[in-house]
């Protein structure tokens, strides 16, 4: 069984085998194979083309920028997503804007271990694709699956524009497939995750399981939830998440970023200006709360949604 | 690095001395564009800081990268850059490289190695030593990069890790600092507390040079050693150049903070007067000679300013406002 740490390594393994283009640029992801291990082996396999850097995020994806100018195609690792804020100039002062400014692409890709996992505090917990999304020139993916992961890093790679990988902890471990596809849907395609005709659930990340749980739970009532799972927040595929409206009636964004702003207002201000009339009640989000995420397990078990929390606000979302 | 690289020689210097005189007639001609109100934005000028600008751009060769900063229009010319994509830009011509969609000195052509600067300053340090690593790893030897920075860059967190990560990997990176005695108008006493700015080098384990900065030949052979050392393998070299920036900030700051004592003391000397001293005084060229050089860069820039003036501005309605290369990622959505 492969794990969704495992396609992420073996996507950066078929990358560096296929594209002499491509390198890796990071803390710790030589010889030590990363802080999660998603590139082990993989300095050994691909002598001098996996490379420790120093302890500089700013520099990390200033590198990789001048790289990409030069043709190169870079991957490179924040060990986790927050701190991702320390290299947050280059990424959207110099990465976002280089296309429109000069007119050549920016081909990086920045991943970013993301998201809540029990007992990793304020600081190792971040989820922060909309903050990337609010700038012009990103792509911003946030893969849920296995399959996923490894199709979507490899397009990543491939596309000419810098793409900020939102690749998810919570799934590392325990999310596993039998084996990786060769093809999937395009960047830029929302997903039907479930079908249903009661009510939609759109969301992305982890948060796409614990919907799914939900709908699983509502399923024993006799509702079927039809879940979207967005792939990309950046572009969004509105049609997607309309197209699903207009069968259900009903909208019920979850994610586990913060609520101010994100990709839940998002959608709703998407689905509430285009599509007002396909809605048979107010639309409804569900986000993390809004502090820190907290380290103790009992409290950071609380503070995201989870799937007894979404299934408490679909059941508001259908009057049960 | 023990090997010298050649002398420099009169021909030499008259060739960086016409490149700084370019530069000075360009901006002079910038700053009344700016005063007659036909320059969009601002305007940031390089006056006194030319000598050590152009010794950068004239030391590096096609196939190099180069990432100036905002003092550094001596350089650029020396690097490539045309009096006419300089007037097009600070113009606002549609046919500007940067299309209206930057301006100033935010301009660049990044495929000719010629990196269009960001405003925030130290960014370009890591961005050079990246395509540095990238050229190294296609196998390319011989390759060197230079960006230019000022004393109040080199506070920043981007200069430190970006010089720190070059000097790692020992990357062929020339780092020019224009110790110009103001960040802005924060003096040099707010700026740092190290004694010198070249202490830094060996902090980062890389290798000093000090030229001075109103000098040419200083400049000229400086840069010519930190260059020819940079390719040659002896990694990062940090260069700095103590000088007095002769104008504002911009165009738009009086320069009333400035300390009076600096302007009269060594460091506040003009490189372009100086140089045209060295050049009489070594019997290389006369006064008319040199009036005449200026004449004919008066005209050239006068006559492109014409030129681009009658260009058009960039047109809102054939902008594709596409911030992303691959259309289908491009939205619109809620966009005005």
């Amino acid at each position: 069984m492969i794990t969704y740490l495992e396609a992420i390594r073996l996507a950066q393994q078929k990358a560096l085998a296929t594209d002499p283009r491509v390198f890796l640029y990071g803390q710790d992801i030589g010889n030590f194979g990363g802080a999660f291990k998603a590139t082990k082996n993989l300095a050994n396999e691909f002598p001098g083309r996996v490379l420790d850097s120093p302890l500089s995020e700013d520099a990390i994806v200033g590198m990789a920028i001048g790289a990409a100018i030069e043709g190169a195609r870079p991957i490179v690792e924040m060990q986790f997503a927050d701190f991702s804020t320390c290299g947050l100039n280059q990424i959207v002062n110099h990465a976002a804007t280089l296309f429109y400014r000069t007119g050549v692409p920016c081909p990086i890709v920045v991943r970013l271990p993301s998201g809540g996992t029990s007992g990793a505090g304020p600081f190792h917990s971040q989820s922060m694709e909309a903050i990337y999304a609010h700038w012009p020139g990103l792509v911003v993916v946030t893969p849920a699956t296995v399959e996923d992961v490894y199709t979507m890093l490899l397009e990543a790679v491939a596309i000419d524009d810098p793409v900020i990988f939102c690749e998810h902890k919570f799934l590392y471990y325990h999310l596993k497939a039998e084996k990786l596809p060769e093809t999937s849907l395009p960047i830029g395609k929302a997903r039907i995750a479930r079908a249903g005709r009661d009510a939609t659930i759109v969301t992305h990340g982890a948060m796409l399981h614990e919907s799914l749980a939900a709908a699983a739970e509502l399923a024993a009532d006799g509702y079927e939830l039809e879940v979207v799972d967005l792939r990309s927040v950046k572009p969004l595929d509105t049609d997607t998440v309309l197209a699903s409206v207009a069968r259900t009636g009903r909208l019920l964004v979850v994610s586990e970023e913060w609520p101010w702003g994100g990709v839940t207002s998002e959608v709703i201000s998407r689905v509430s200006t285009e599509g007002f009339g396909l809605l048979d009640a107010a639309p409804m989000r569900i986000n993390a709360k809004d502090t820190p995420v907290p380290y103790h397990p009992d409290l950071w078990s609380v503070h995201r949604p989870t799937a007894s929390t979404i299934a408490a606000a679909a059941r508001r979302l259908l009057h049960i | 690095m023990s090997k010298k690289p050649a002398p420099v020689t009169e021909s030499d210097y008259l060739k960086a001395y016409r490149t700084m005189l370019a530069s000075r007639v360009l901006e002079e001609k910038l700053a009344s564009l700016y005063r007659a109100g036909m320059i969009k934005g601002g305007v940031f000028l390089g006056k006194g800081q030319e000598a050590l600008s152009v010794s950068v751009g004239i030391h590096l060769r096609r196939g190099d990268v180069f990432a100036p900063l905002i003092r550094d229009q001596a350089g650029r010319l020396a690097f490539g850059d045309t009096i006419l994509d300089t007037l097009r830009t600070y113009l606002g011509s549609q046919l500007g490289s940067m299309r209206g969609r930057d301006g100033n000195i935010h301009r660049g052509r990044p495929r000719d190695g010629y990196y269009a600067m960001i405003s925030h300053l130290g960014a370009m340090v890591p961005a050079v030593a990246g395509a540095l690593l990238a050229r190294r790893l296609r196998g390319e030897t011989g390759v060197v990069g230079a960006t230019c920075i000022g004393d109040g860059g080199t506070s920043t967190g981007a200069f430190h890790e970006g010089l720190n990560a070059a000097a790692v990997d020992k990357l062929p990176l020339v780092v020019v600092v224009a110790n110009n005695q103001y960040a802005y108008s924060t003096p040099n006493s707010r700026q740092y507390a190290c004694a010198d700015l070249l202490d830094k080098a060996a902090g980062y384990g890389v290798a000093g040079h000090r030229a001075d900065g109103t000098d040419l030949l200083s400049c000229l052979e400086t840069l010519r050693q930190a260059v020819h050392d940079a390719r040659n393998g002896g990694g990062p070299q940090l260069v700095v150049a103590p000088l007095l920036r002769l104008v504002g900030h911009g165009e738009h700051d009086d320069f009333a903070y400035l300390d009076k004592s600096l302007k009269k003391s060594a460091v506040g000397a003009d490189c372009l007067e100086l140089a045209e001293k060295h050049i009489l005084s070594q019997g290389w060229k006369t006064a008319e000679d040199l009036a005449a050089w200026r004449r004919e860069t008066e005209n050239e820039v006068n006559t492109t300013a014409d030129r681009v003036r009658r260009e058009p501005p960039p047109d809102p309605g054939e902008d594709d406002w596409a911030a992303l290369s691959r259309p289908e990622y491009r939205e619109q959505y809620a966009a005005a």
